[in-house]
């Protein structure tokens, strides 16, 4: 029986956390993230869970710390945000080389300079190449449900490989939400018993993690490892089949909301979209065909699905919460990549709002599918990359 | 043999085989070779303990012959022994000689 | 019953680190590395620092450990091992493993004094049952000899190269074994290869002590050092005499020498056959060579004050 509650997304998470209940996590504080982990000690202290926490003095030691444990053999979770994503780069990598499925929530904020410890999403797109599986959540009911999957993803026979679970840092991580709880038992059953492949405990049959690998061999190695990326997809839709049956919630792999029959488009990540989704009926209201696509999965990126999703659009905005100065936003590219292929495809614009926590407000999305609108009856496009929200 | 393909690697990178370092041979390194002159011999077994490469043979606690398999020739060996009244009982020569 | 600590008896043992590997020939680090892992009969598991033991050890499907081992980057040797000894105890609580097992890290000194430092202190203090032994040779010697906060006083690295106006390194040691031990750890102990049963009877007391454990050891490096590569064990025994490398541990906060010289004797002794130090012997430099004395002398005197009071 689901148990409705209020509660915020970190809340929500850490919840998640302990009704899975694995057997090491790493703790280390850092806004927007910290309550998460703050709340898993206390179930730590009071006896709600059985996991073994390693306060550790760095993020770089967390992330190291849970390589171990993982390659050990076991559960593994931790959580960050910003710097603390960023301080771990090096070892990002290393827990997917090493395909060692830990489960991370990372709660979005944007990176120093300037210092500021609001909502962007710098920080997880920053670690886009890391081998990462990386699914992005709106609401604190899609951070629950996606923390919970994560465990069945990351840890599939055929996969093994760590997942990040995206959810924007304070709108979502410190914003009470009413949501749906599962029940304790039904996670616990859900997620199942943790499968060890390759243990370091097992003394019996002594290995050795984290050869040097020559020129002779590490460009199969990364090959490989691109092989696993590519089962990714079917692994999310089937485990988001079983959470369905469960919790009656459904998930894909985005996101589609009034896209069948739309001219325009917005493609857009995380809480933003919830906004967006309200303008989009307002326009729709008013006789404009348009609509949404949030990505939920971002590594592996569906491009076939995405191109498919968008192929009847005229014009669409990629909305992007993070930048690549010099460049496109990092969605923006994705999407681009994903429609270049089409023979007849939407004209593209790209908009970067939100960095540093600046609020994105029904009127910007106003403003842009009234672009949108323009330029999808003939009109010109005036700039392809443009920063919504900001002063002159 | 083959060099392995993409599909033919262990998943991780990870040396499923203990010890498997046994396969390569670094005897070739050598310059110099150690000789063991056995009439001088003590049976400290400091040689043995001293080696980097694990290349003296010891079965029951006895001191065997060298294992040139893997022996860099080092000296280090030759350095340590004390030997019997003052002779060593190992000597380095130059290899091929 | 333990193995006696006899060279006959050891002997018998399997090897858990074989040949095969590809360490320059004479090389202290692998005798180091075997006589610490003959030292216990424990299951041991390790972790391994990015270094000059650890890419030689390793490579593509060539592996000379015949224990678990692991290896994930440089300065984390502390943090990765304390996360293998961490699913232990908690897979252990749960009842899903029941052997006693010993968790150990490798790291040089690059590894261990400077980038890893933070990962080891934070390691230390968290106490995870764990021992973490620095193979100290003195420098990066994996990315070709550069100064570290090991390297001695008026070494010749590639970078801080004795020149024309800077006479090689000119700062002391960072007195590592020191600042383990302020952690309040109960076990920290300096040893040297050459004395390999003192060597092994610490790795053998350490392993006693549940906690964080710490040990230091010079590890001769011929490429490094410019020395012979026959030499390793007889500059770590000079190094030793001289009191450079003084052997001693620090047991519950309590000191104690555990080798005396019976001659101390100078430390040219010990650098004169060094390339490394070859500069120091010019007559413009001999106030440097002076000071390394002084310096190893104060050292000294400190330590046996420190053993004398019991503190
Ligand atoms: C973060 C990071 N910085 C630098 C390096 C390059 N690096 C690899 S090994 C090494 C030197 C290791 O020195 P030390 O720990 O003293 O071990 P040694 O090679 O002397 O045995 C360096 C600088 C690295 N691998 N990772
Ligand atoms: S060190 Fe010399 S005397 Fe001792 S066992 Fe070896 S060869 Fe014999
Ligand atoms: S020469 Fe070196 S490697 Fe060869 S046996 Fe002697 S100590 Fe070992
Ligand atoms: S460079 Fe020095 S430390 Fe490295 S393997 Fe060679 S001798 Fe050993
Ligand atoms: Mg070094």
């Amino acid at each position: 029986m689901a148990k409705v509650v209020a509660v915020t997304g970190n809340e929500a998470c850490a919840n998640a956390l302990r009704q899975v209940n694995p057997d090491v996590c790493g703790i280390y504080p850092i806004t927007p993230q910290t309550d998460m982990m703050q709340r898993y000690a206390s179930f730590i202290a009071n006896g709600k869970v059985t996991t073994e926490s390693i306060l550790v003095e760095s993020e770089h030691s967390s992330m190291s710390a849970c390589i171990g444990a993982a390659a050990a053999g076991g559960r593994v979770i931790t959580a960050t945000s910003s710097q603390g994503l960023a301080l771990m780069w090096e070892m990002l990598h290393i827990a997917s080389g090493d395909r060692l499925p830990i489960i991370m929530p990372v709660v979005n904020r944007a990176l120093s300079a300037p210092l500021n410890i609001h909502g962007d999403h710098s920080d997880a797109m920053g670690a886009r190449d890391t081998g990462w599986i990386q699914i992005w959540s709106e609401n604190a009911q899609e951070s629950y449900d996606n923390t919970i999957q994560a465990f069945r993803i990351g840890e599939h026979m055929d996969i093994r490989l760590p997942v990040m679970v995206c959810l924007d840092g304070f709108i979502i991580s410190h914003s009470i939400e009413r949501m749906e709880y599962l029940e304790d038992g039904e996670v616990r059953d859900f997620v199942g018993e943790f499968k060890n492949f390759l243990p370091l405990l097992d003394l019996e049959k002594p290995k050795s993690y984290g050869p040097l690998i020559l020129t002779d061999l590490y460009h199969e190695y990364k090959r490989a490892q691109h092989e696993v990326m590519t089962k990714v997809k079917d692994v999310v839709l089937d485990v988001a089949k079983d959470f369905e049956k469960l919790s009656g919630r459904k998930y894909g792999l985005f996101e589609s909301y009034r896209l069948e029959d739309a001219d325009i488009a917005l493609v857009i990540l995380n809480s933003a979209a919830g906004t967006s989704k309200d303008v989009i009926d307002e326009f729709r209201q008013r006789g404009v065909k348009a609509g949404l696509l949030k990505p939920r999965l971002f590594r592996p990126f569906p491009y076939e699905e995405a191109a498919e999703a968008l192929k009847n659009t005229k014009a669409v905005c990629v909305m992007d919460r993070a930048d690549s100065f010099g460049g496109y936003g990092p969605l923006f590219m994705e999407i681009t990549s994903a429609l270049y292929h089409l023979k007849e495809r939407p004209v593209l614009i790209n908009k970067i709002y939100g960095l540093g926590g600046r609020d994105y407000m029904p009127s910007h999305a106003e403003l842009v599918l009234n672009e949108l609108n323009e330029i999808a009856k003939g009109g010109k496009v005036k700039i392809i990359k443009e920063y919504l929200g900001v002063r002159e | 043999m083959k060099p392995k393909g993409w599909k033919d690697l262990p998943p991780g990178s990870v040396v499923l085989e203990a010890g498997s370092a046994v396969k390569f041979k670094t005897g070739s390194w050598r310059a110099y070779r150690p000789i063991w002159h056995e009439e001088n011999c003590i049976q400290c077994l400091l040689c043995w303990i001293y080696c980097p490469d694990m290349s003296i043979k010891v079965k029951d606690g006895k001191r065997g012959e060298f294992d040139l398999d893997y022996c860099k020739g080092c000296g280090i060996c030759a350095l340590e022994c004390h030997g019997k009244k003052g002779k060593k009982a190992i000597e380095m020569v130059e290899e091929g000689k | 019953m333990a193995t006696g600590l006899t060279l006959k008896e050891l002997s018998k043992k399997e090897d858990r680190f074989t040949h095969g590997h590809r360490m320059c020939a004479g090389c202290g680090a692998p005798t180091i590395v075997k006589m610490v892992l003959l030292a216990t009969d424990y299951p041991v598991i390790a972790a391994n620092a990015t270094g000059c033991l650890e890419v030689s050890s390793c490579i593509s499907e060539y592996t000379a450990w015949k224990i678990p081992w692991i290896h994930t980057a440089f300065e984390n040797a502390a943090a990765t091992i304390s996360g293998v000894e961490t699913m232990y105890r908690s897979l252990k609580k749960q009842g899903k493993i029941d052997k006693d097992v010993k968790f150990i890290a490798f790291g040089g000194d690059g590894g261990t004094y400077d980038i890893g430092l933070q990962s080891l202190s934070g390691a230390m203090e968290r106490g995870h049952d764990m021992l973490y032994v620095c193979y100290d040779n003195g420098a990066y010697m994996n990315t070709g000899i550069q100064r570290s906060s090991a390297t001695p006083l008026g070494a010749d690295t590639t970078t801080c190269p004795a020149g024309d106006i800077i006479p090689g390194k000119l700062r002391v040691r960072k007195n590592l074994t020191k600042i383990m031990a302020a952690h309040n750890i109960p076990y920290a102990a300096q040893a040297s290869p050459s004395h390999w049963m003192d060597l092994m009877k610490k790795v053998r007391k350490a392993h006693e002590f549940i906690g964080p454990k710490f040990m230091n050891i010079l590890s001769p490096c011929n490429r490094g050092w410019r020395s012979q590569t026959n030499d390793a064990i007889t500059l770590s025994r000079l190094g030793v005499n001289s009191c450079y490398w003084p052997l001693y541990e620090i047991e519950d906060g309590v000191t104690k020498i555990t080798y005396t010289p019976k001659d101390k004797i100078p430390v040219a002794d010990f650098m004169k056959p060094q390339g490394r130090f070859k500069h120091l012997f010019a007559p413009a430099n001999e106030w440097l060579l002076k000071k390394v004395q002084e310096e190893v002398d104060k050292e000294w005197e400190k330590l046996k004050k420190q053993a004398e009071c019991g503190c």
